[in-house]
């Protein structure tokens, strides 16, 4: 039997968040943290957390999961389980809603302000605004991101700044823009970013790579962000 | 890049590069101090004497620790920005991160003032 411990808080009855324990039985079979979860809510319904694609493609399941944030769904037993026990924790440094379901204002709120959209303001061709592959190449490990929050949540500089600092989500958003052939805005959106905080919390702590489950890499991005920064200033 | 250093204003690429630059110098006059006791393994006091009273390793020293003072009260901001805040402490962080860097501010111009007594005995 797998011992289970999931994070329990529901506002309305408990003081203050506590740890449940489970015995889950694997059928010696290595299924995902979500299978686990779901088998759980069928034993404890009042259990509450997100999923919808259980496939890693909406990022709607990132959890703390054996102390490392990650997709519930696309994280096998055999990666998550430690010395025969599961901890199963909400993403940390946002506020919890209830168990497992965090408040994702703020992480919104900094995606937001780095305009996730592309900016061209001259008039649309009749067919569509062309890139050449070259160009096009420049946005593979960019365009990936599913907003799951695992690396964001995952970032000292966000716990701590989390209304100043945009963070690695944001920030990986922000190159995915700036690097785009067909946006206009570069100035506009370095401008943005000059401050000491929003790009420049960074310190290159690399949590967020650690965790990405789409393998992505915003720590390269924001130094790539920096250094576009540093030569338009200089 | 002199306007930008001489701008007071702080962004983040300012900051980046007072940081880089200051580390530099900072590398430089600790491994020409290293190296020169390891070359010197018999050193006199009055060869230590004689080589500060050269003006150009006076002025080296006085950018070291012109630099030191930059790197120290941006890197210490950056600090008690993360961790003196309202988010961490409470509503009694602001007061307290300020008394702390103008206390900081301080210690920065007493050891700057210091070394240049020293360095030049006024
Ligand atoms: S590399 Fe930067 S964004 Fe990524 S976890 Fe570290 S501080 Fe945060
Ligand atoms: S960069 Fe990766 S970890 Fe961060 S939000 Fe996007 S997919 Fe999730
Ligand atoms: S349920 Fe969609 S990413 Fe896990």
């Amino acid at each position: 039997m797998l011992n289970v411990s999931i994070y329990r808080y529901n506002p309305e009855v408990d003081d203050e968040p506590y740890m449940q324990d489970f015995q889950f039985d694997t059928e010696g079979k290595d299924i995902m943290v979500l299978d686990v979860l779901e088998k759980l809510k069928i034993q404890d319904p009042s259990l509450v957390f997100r999923r919808s694609c259980r496939e890693g493609v909406c990022g709607s399941d990132g959890v703390n999961i054996s102390g490392k944030n990650g997709l519930a769904c696309i994280t096998p037993l055999s990666e998550a389980v430690k010395g025969n026990k599961l901890v199963i924790r909400p993403l940390p440094g946002l506020p919890v809603i209830r168990d497992l379901v965090i408040d994702m204002s703020q992480f919104y709120a900094q995606y937001e302000k780095i305009q996730p959209y592309m900016i061209n303001n001259s008039p649309a061709p009749a067919i569509e605004r062309l890139q050449s592959p070259e160009e096009r190449a420049k946005l593979d490990g960019l365009y990936e991101c599913i907003l799951c929050a695992c690396c964001s949540t995952a970032c000292p500089s966000f716990w701590w700044n989390p209304e100043k600092f945009i963070g690695p989500s944001g920030l990986l958003q922000a190159y995915r823009f700036l690097a785009d052939s067909r946006d206009t805005a570069t100035e506009e959106r370095l401008a943005s970013l000059g401050d000491p905080f929003s790009v420049f919390r960074c310190h290159g702590i690399m949590n967020c790579v650690q965790v990405c489950p789409k393998g992505l890499n915003p720590t390269k991005a924001i130094g790539h962000i920096r250094n576009m920064l540093i030569r338009s200033a200089t | 890049m002199m306007a930008l250093l001489a701008r007071f204003a702080r962004t983040g690429p300012s900051d980046w590069i007072i940081q880089r630059v200051t580390a530099v110098v900072m590398m430089a006059y600790l491994f020409f101090i290293v190296g020169y006791l390891i070359a010197n393994p018999a050193l006199t006091y009055g060869q230590w004497s004689d080589l500060n009273s050269l003006l150009s390793m006076r002025i080296f020293t006085l950018f070291t620790i012109m630099a030191v003072a930059f790197h120290a009260w941006i890197g210490m901001w950056s600090v008690l920005t993360d961790y003196i805040t309202v988010r961490l402490m409470g509503p009694k962080a602001n007061g307290l991160r300020k008394g702390l860097q103008v206390g900081l501010g301080f210690i920065i111009l007493f050891y700057l003032a210091w070394t240049i007594k020293i360095l030049w005995g006024l």
